[in-house]
């Protein structure tokens, strides 16, 4: 096992008397790309922000690169690059400005030259304009000044909330290309996300967090088996019942006049070969929302594999 | 420091805007006095049997009719709102801006203190009433030049060290409060030093609510006192530096401690 880059043990956060996260343990070793999915509200932002000191925990502990989060809280900054989920930045200033202002709180221990070559290369990745004044960015431009400010100072973790959100998919291409450069250069990546195919994609770890709890951590493989499709069929409703009826991985069937929509968790390949069986007059196969996978699958009985 | 140069940098504009305006209001003031001085006998007996509103503004104890008793009033309010009110703004913008534009959750993570964050945006309020000051006695010492009046310069001085010292201490319970609210409190700040100037016209006008001068800054920077005795009121301006100084271990106190809202 190589060694804990992050490791919270029962942090619990709430603000007031609203929850923000209960009792909350979490693992990311060294090198891992690490998915931290969940609803919006469950807590994965509160999680961040306490990880990277904005907000402290009610109770529990944290430790990052083996650091205590709270007491060395500026040399663990010197090694993370964080994307927040909504960048705002300092109005009436160019992004080039920001992205030396950010090099410049990084001089300690690294060469503000250094981290603007970096930069410069990034900006060019992302064709990011950089004599824009950050009033007149849009969301995907801010995101990707965020990238160049998290990424210029070479750190060896990165936490990236919700990272591709306003990117459109040809960045978001890029963006994970650079993730994956990085990674391969030995840093960590903690990134949180809605979208499961997106961690489904591009990490090999996951933890899945619902109001305030981690309900299941585990590699995303074994994750990906349980993960289930939306499908939608129109047809022969004979027929469609016919297949539903004896088709293992089967959930949340919902039959209307014409047509049946159902969750489907098992090998869908034996679904590609039954729909090709019968008549059907149109038909998806959509990724469920979120909701919908926790309902049916970690609902109830939650599963905790302590392996990660 | 690079905190520091951020927000002098991003201040200049208002800086710039409010010295010129203190200044040419001071300036044009100046210019009018050589008219007034002739007719000022009448004047200065018309403004000194205005009962309380004499008191309020401490034209009892100040003449009118001299460049000292002039400047005294006309310098009291206008630098003493004025220099009040940026003082107020430049303090509690100073943190809580960074939470109300969202820029705290960029600026905090990066490897930078709590305690270094409020000691530059600490720096930067403090330099910024440096330069208003030293703006202001310049334009007010070139204009006493232009309209050959010679005033007694250590009094001057030190009525404008008065002034300096009060803002200081405005600008830091504004920054102290700052480090408290969750959004930008600029209704706040503003509220907190026009009271503290009525607080003073109140200490003024009535011998029972004397007290009110031991508290609020416009106190110690009353120029009818400073410049009748030519000294500044140990008690009063002791208990405001004392002031300053519980405000700026607060900020530190309570900013290291702060969730930061986003």
């Amino acid at each position: 096992m190589s060694e804990a880059v992050i490791e919270a043990v029962n942090l619990t956060k709430y603000y007031g008397k609203s929850r923000g996260i209960i009792d909350l343990n979490l693992k990311v070793r060294e090198g891992d790309i690490f998915g931290f999915i969940g609803p919006n509200g469950a807590g994965k932002s509160t999680t961040i922000r306490i990880l990277l000191g904005l907000i402290s925990a009610t109770s529990g502990s944290g430790t990052v690169f083996g650091r205590d989060i709270v007491k060395d809280k500026e040399r663990i900054l010197e090694d993370i690059g964080y994307m927040p989920s909504e960048a705002m930045f300092y109005s009436g200033m160019k992004v080039w400005d920001i992205i030396k202002f950010s090099a410049e709180l990084h001089k300690k221990h690294r060469a503000v030259e250094d981290s603007l070559r970096e930069a410069r290369d990034i900006c060019e990745r992302l064709e990011l304009d950089t004599s824009k004044k950050s009033d007149e960015l849009s969301l995907g431009n801010r995101k990707k000044v965020s990238v160049v400010c998290a990424m210029q100072h070479k750190p060896k973790l990165y936490i990236l909330d919700e990272p591709t959100s306003g990117l459109d998919p040809l960045m978001q291409k890029e963006f994970f290309s650079l993730i994956r450069e990085r990674n391969k250069e030995g840093a960590t990546i903690f990134l949180s996300s809605h979208i499961l195919s997106e961690i489904q994609r591009y990490c090999n770890y996951a933890a899945i967090i619902r109001e305030g709890k981690i309900i299941v951590r585990d590699s995303v493989e074994a994750l990906s088996k349980t993960s289930a499709k939306r499908v939608n069929l129109h047809g022969n409703m004979n027929d469609i019942k016919g297949i539903i009826n004896h088709m293992e991985g089967v959930k949340g069937i919902q039959i209307l006049q014409d047509s049946a929509a159902f969750l489907f968790g098992g090998d869908i390949n034996i679904l590609l070969k039954e729909l090709s069986g019968i008549r059907v007059s149109d038909v998806s196969i959509t990724e469920p929302d979120l909701d919908e996978i926790f309902m049916h699958y970690y609902g109830s009985g939650v599963k905790d594999n302590d392996n990660i | 420091m690079t905190i520091f140069k951020l927000d002098i940098k991003r201040g200049r504009i208002s800086l710039i805007v409010w010295t010129l305006a203190i200044s040419f209001m001071l300036f044009v003031c100046l210019m009018i006095f050589p008219q007034m001085k002739g007719q000022m006998n009448e004047i200065s007996d018309m403004y000194a049997s205005m009962g309380s509103f004499t008191k309020a503004f401490g034209m009892d104890s100040l003449n009118f009719g001299e460049i000292m008793g002039f400047y005294g009033v006309e310098c009291g309010n206008i630098m003493g709102i004025g220099g009040a009110l940026f003082a107020a703004l430049i303090g509690i913008s100073a943190l809580a801006n960074e939470e109300k534009n969202h820029t705290a959750e960029f600026l905090l993570t990066h490897p930078v203190s709590r305690i270094a964050v409020v000691k530059e945006k600490l720096f930067a309020v403090i330099f910024q009433l440096v330069i208003l000051n030293i703006a202001v006695v310049l334009v007010s010492l070139a204009s006493f030049a232009i309209i050959g009046e010679k005033p007694d310069i250590e009094a001057v001085l030190l009525l404008h060290f008065a002034y300096f010292i009060m803002q200081v201490e405005i600008g830091f319970v504004c920054f102290a409060v700052s480090a408290f609210i969750k959004r930008g409190g600029l209704g706040i700040g503003i509220g907190f030093a026009a009271i503290m100037y009525f607080f003073n016209i109140i200490g003024n006008i009535s011998e029972d609510a004397e007290f009110l001068k031991y508290i609020t800054p416009f106190g110690y920077a009353e120029a009818s006192d400073i410049i009748s005795v030519n000294e500044l009121d140990g008690i009063k301006i002791s208990i405001g530096i004392g002031v300053t100084a519980a405000a700026v271990i607060l900020a530190f106190y309570r900013y290291s401690k702060k969730d930061i809202n986003i």
